[in-house]
């Protein structure tokens, strides 16, 4: 059975609109993006920060932006793109990163990686 | 025909259009191909563009493999010898026999050499195949003058390509003026002064008479008249001769002029044997164009099916760019037909010159001649090969209209049967037609249709009548940078300025959808820097920036940077080498002289990148912005300080120039370089701005390119003092700041703008545009505002902040493994 385990990995002044960072959780390398929706809107994601085609950790150094109505990060190396929201790519079906759930409690962010 | 055997001899333009033709009309004819060039067929039309940079693969028509897959049998690098017409066999230079039912001639054409003693010495070229080009590209480039004999057509073309290749031109002609088979006496007139202002010197009336060659190497060309020229290098162009050396043997008919003489069903005397393209004679004439032998092809393959089509002749007409001026000839333009009239006008100013010619009665056009402007050469054409009835008062089509406007008929006025590309018989409907059905753009009603792929004449007006068939379908063309902006990034800029636009958000609230991307967003950071110049590591900046602006250096393929300090001009002292040394070693550092006169420490990792920054800041370096679209770094020789042969001090200046333009953000990274004399060491004639010194002063050279399509820069000013440098310098880098697209480099921007470096010339030194007194401002206002990055970044606890792998904990990134190799650090290669 597994149980969602939330970890507290930063606070909100870590993190910058519209631009990724990297934490470090449980030996994982996870990528996190604060990004403005509209006027009002945040929104927060956390994705893998290994890029598996450049073979580098480097994803939350992208370029953020949306295609299509999708939010994705450019990769700074090749620059295909990743879909914030389900971690696949976008030129190449076949690659798909690990997401985590993410959310803010007060000004802690936490993430939640599942634990058996 | 299903089941025959069809051998077609040559494998040109008309050649493969002809095969390509017959397997798309039946899928199970044997075809097979025998060419004499070693590869497979490819665009002659724009064989010049081989040496604006496009190779052999660009110009190619088709490929080995796409024969393949058409089931084509091609033997290329093979000639054909004899042909056995008992037998139905020809026999190559392999001694090789091929059977055929059908024989298909596509023999071409060949250069004509007049019988001139010493005509085949070397130096001596002809231009018709890519590798006659090689030839001539190679022994250029120890040439210093080139003579083109021959004023025709395709001379004068040769003639553009010597002077493009920096040789002091010359074109020799026979005749009493240029391009004497289309155009009349004061046509070729103004045809030759204006191509004498571009410094090519025209000879007419001269009939070379011997060529000899000296001990140096240098060729004297004698003339009948007396007169001798001496030469590097000379390209024959004196018209062509049909291949038709197959014909005598096979006994086969030869028209006057020769090539096979052949029906309106392109069949010679020998009825299973067809002639097409250059090779054929229809009526003892020959064409030397595209266009009538695709027509001869697609004849062929009816005849070979169901016989319905047959040649009626072909249209004549040419519109062309030689040497940069424009020339068009439609229809019958000399008015060879009796009772035609004439009407002209011709401009001194403006160096133009138009003539109409129509029937007796004025109803129709027959002909035109445009030198100096073409703009109407489409719509004249269409009124030629259309038919359509003249106004009653012709001379109006040619005439300025002083209020303004055109006289002439716009594309939507043609009717729907309209020819609008003669190379691939493409009409007004099916073009329209093409775009209903989903071609929303050029390009793709081009691959749609073939309209406008073979000799590119037509381009001009399939865009009009593409718009217009847009405007009408009420869908929007765009050139906008990407789905977040409907402008072009000059529009964007436009907009910035005018608006006084500071921040990206702001920008895409006003004029954007979406949330950006990572081509607009690095594009409007560059136009905000070029503009106000702010830290690009400001927080509303920061989102912005490409990865190597966003830590300030080049990441590598493992994820850590490289560090380039700027060295002004190469210039660098012992103490300052001795720093380098010591951060690369304390730091373990790859160490690596660059290609472009400093060092580069690769390998560290963004936690160590301020400290490392810190500790050369503190020894008086700055950052060299070898990460950024902006200057990179003003190359220099050592100049007249210690060389020999120096007249001026390269260094200083290029030191000057580095300190000057340095931080300067622009569509993609610009370089320069500075030569003392005219030996060129700094090699200043391959870089964006080249300086090269003079006893007088300074040459200036522009738009010049390394990298993947290496370009030579082009002379823009000679003789400069230092201020007049400085002031050109700063106009047409603003301009091209200005008007440049997305990540194009000068040299493209160049060739994109219109009017090129005559244009280029005419807005930064004689200000036409009366913008140089804004172009010099803005420079100045960034010249001095400029800081180093790296030391505002050091200097900012904040931006540091941001300098770590993980933002929760110090741990280094644990992917990043390096193996050492003599004696330095590199990445390990990861496994997949
Ligand atoms: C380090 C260096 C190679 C070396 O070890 O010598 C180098 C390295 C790179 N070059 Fe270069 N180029 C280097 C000199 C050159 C030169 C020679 C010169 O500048 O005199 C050229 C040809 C001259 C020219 O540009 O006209 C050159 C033509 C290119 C091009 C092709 C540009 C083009 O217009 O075709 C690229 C690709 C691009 O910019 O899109 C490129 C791109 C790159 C990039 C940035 C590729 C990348 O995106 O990672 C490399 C970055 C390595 C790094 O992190 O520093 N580099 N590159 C040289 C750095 C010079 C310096 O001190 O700043
Ligand atoms: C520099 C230049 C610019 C031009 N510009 C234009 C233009 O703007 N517009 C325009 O309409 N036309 C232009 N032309 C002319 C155009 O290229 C020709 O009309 C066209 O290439 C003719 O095609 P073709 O197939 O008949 O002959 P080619 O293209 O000459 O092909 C004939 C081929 O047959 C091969 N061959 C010959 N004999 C044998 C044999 N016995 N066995 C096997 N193979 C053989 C030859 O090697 C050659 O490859 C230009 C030509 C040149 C050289
Ligand atoms: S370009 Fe001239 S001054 Fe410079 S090093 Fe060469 S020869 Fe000397
Ligand atoms: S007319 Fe030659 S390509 Fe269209």
């Amino acid at each position: 059975m597994s149980r969602t385990n939330w970890h507290r990995v930063c606070t909100t002044r870590d993190l910058i609109l519209d631009a990724g960072i990297c934490v470090l959780v449980e030996d994982q390398q996870i990528a996190i993006f604060n990004i403005e929706l509209g006027t009002t809107e945040n929104k927060l994601y956390a994705i893998d920060n290994f890029d598996p085609i450049s073979k580098a950790a480097v994803l939350s150094r992208g370029i953020v932006g949306s295609i299509q109505n999708r939010v994705v990060v450019a990769s700074p190396l090749y620059k295909q793109h990743f879909d914030l929201e389900t971690g696949q790519c976008l030129e190449q079906s076949d690659v798909k990163l690990l997401t985590w759930p993410i959310r803010l409690n007060e000004d802690t962010v936490e993430i939640a990686l599942d634990s058996q | 025909m299903s089941g025959e055997k069809i051998l077609v001899v040559g494998n040109g333009m008309v050649g493969h259009y002809f095969v390509e033709k017959l397997r798309s009309h039946d899928a199970n004819v044997d075809i097979t191909v025998i060419g004499a060039e070693p590869r497979p067929a490819y665009d002659r039309v724009h064989l010049s563009s081989f040496f604006d940079g496009l190779t052999a693969a660009d110009l190619a028509l088709t490929t080995r493999e796409h024969y393949k897959e058409l089931n084509i049998e091609a033997h290329l690098g093979e000639q054909v010898v004899h042909i056995d017409r008992g037998k139905k066999q020809v026999e190559t230079d392999l001694h090789r026999r091929f059977d055929y039912d059908n024989l298909v001639l596509a023999t071409g054409s060949y250069p004509f050499v007049p019988p001139i003693e010493g005509a085949d010495t070397k130096g001596c070229f002809v231009y018709r195949t890519i590798d006659d080009l090689g030839e001539i590209y190679a022994f250029a480039q120890h040439a210093s003058s080139g003579v083109v004999v021959g004023g025709g057509l395709l001379g004068l073309e040769a003639a553009n390509a010597l002077k493009n290749l920096n040789l002091k031109t010359h074109v020799i002609e026979f005749a009493p003026g240029l391009m004497n088979v289309q155009l009349n006496r004061v046509a070729g007139e103004t045809l030759q002064s204006e191509i004498e202002t571009l410094g090519v010197q025209v000879h007419t009336e001269k009939n070379t008479t011997r060529i000899n060659s000296s001990t140096e190497g240098r060729l004297t060309m004698e003339f009948s008249d007396g007169e001798e020229l001496v030469t590097d290098m000379i390209v024959f162009s004196a018209g062509i001769r049909p291949h038709d050396s197959l014909a005598d043997q096979a006994e086969l008919e030869k028209g006057i002029r020769g090539g096979f003489i052949v029906n309106s069903e392109c069949q010679t005397n020998d009825r299973d044997i067809y002639a097409i393209g250059e090779c054929a004679a229809v009526s003892n004439q020959i064409f030397g164009l595209v266009a009538p032998g695709y027509r001869m092809a697609d004849v062929v393959v009816s005849q070979l099916a169901d016989g319905t089509l047959h040649f009626k002749g072909a249209d004549m007409s040419t519109k062309l760019k030689l040497l940069g001026i424009d020339v068009g000839t439609i229809g019958d333009s000399l008015g060879r037909v009796s009772d035609s009239l004439k009407f002209d006008y011709k401009d001194e100013r403006n160096q133009t010159y138009k003539q109409l010619v129509t029937d007796a009665s004025c109803t129709k056009l027959l002909g035109a001649t445009l030198v100096g402007d073409t703009s109407d050469y489409e719509i004249l054409h269409q009124y030629v090969i259309n038919e359509i009835a003249l106004p009653s008062q012709p001379e109006s089509l040619i005439l300025p209209n002083i209020n303004g406007g055109s006289n002439l008929l716009g594309v939507d006025a043609l009717p729907a049967s309209a020819i609008i590309c003669s190379c691939h018989n493409v009409s007004k409907e099916r073009i329209e037609a093409s775009v209903s059905s989903g071609c929303h753009s050029v390009l793709e009603v081009k691959g749609d249709t073939a309209a406008s792929s073979g000799c590119g004449g037509c381009a001009p007006l399939l865009q009009n009548l593409v718009e217009n068939k847009l405007a009408e379908l009420n869908i929007e063309v765009s050139n906008a940078i990407c789905e977040h902006f409907p402008f072009s990034r000059q529009e964007l800029y436009d907009i910035v300025r005018v608006e006084e636009i500071r921040t990206f958000k702001d920008l895409l609230h006003r004029h954007g959808t979406g949330l950006g991307c990572d081509i607009c967003k690095p594009a409007v950071a560059s136009m905000l820097a070029s503009h106000w110049n702010e830290h690009i590591l400001k927080d509303q900046h920061r989102g912005l920036q490409d990865t190597n602006d966003l830590y300030l250096g080049n990441m590598q393929k493992n994820g850590t940077y490289s560090i380039v300090p700027r060295v002004p001009g190469g210039e660098i002292t012992p103490e300052k080498l001795i720093v380098l040394g010591q951060v690369a070693k304390e730091f373990d550092l790859y160490t690596k002289i660059t290609g472009a006169q400093r060092i580069d420490l690769f390998g560290a990792e963004v936690h160590q990148l301020p400290s490392i920054w810190k500790r050369l800041i503190d020894a008086g370096f700055e950052t060299g912005h070898a990460y950024g679209k902006a200057l990179r770094t003003v190359k220099s020789c050592v100049g007249n300080t210690w060389c020999r042969y120096g007249v001026q001090d390269s260094v200083g200046m290029a030191i000057y120039l580095e300190n000057r333009y340095k931080g300067l953000r622009s569509p993609h990274k610009i370089k320069m370089a500075v030569s003392g004399c005219t030996r060129e060491c700094a090699e200043a004639q391959s870089k964006d701005v080249g300086v090269i010194a003079t006893e007088k002063g300074w040459n200036l050279f522009v738009a010049g390119n390394g990298g993947m399509r290496p370009r030579h820069a082009e002379l823009f000013a000679t003789d400069l003092d230092d201020e007049t440098l400085v002031k050109y310098i700063d106009r047409i880098l603003m301009f091209y700041v200005r008007t440049a697209d997305r990540l194009q480099r000068t040299s493209v921007w160049l060739e994109k703008l219109e009017g090129g470096i005559d244009y280029l010339k005419s807005v930064v030194i004689e200000d036409r545009l009366h913008l140089a007194q804004e172009l010099e401002e803005q420079m100045e206002m960034l010249v001095d505002s400029y800081a180093c990055e790296w030391k505002t970044t050091i200097e900012d606890p904040a931006k540091l902040k941001r300098f770590r792998h993980f933002v929760n904990s110090d741990e280094k990134d644990n992917t990043i493994q390096f193996v050492r190799e003599r004696g330095q650090k590199r990445p390990a290669i990861v496994e997949a």
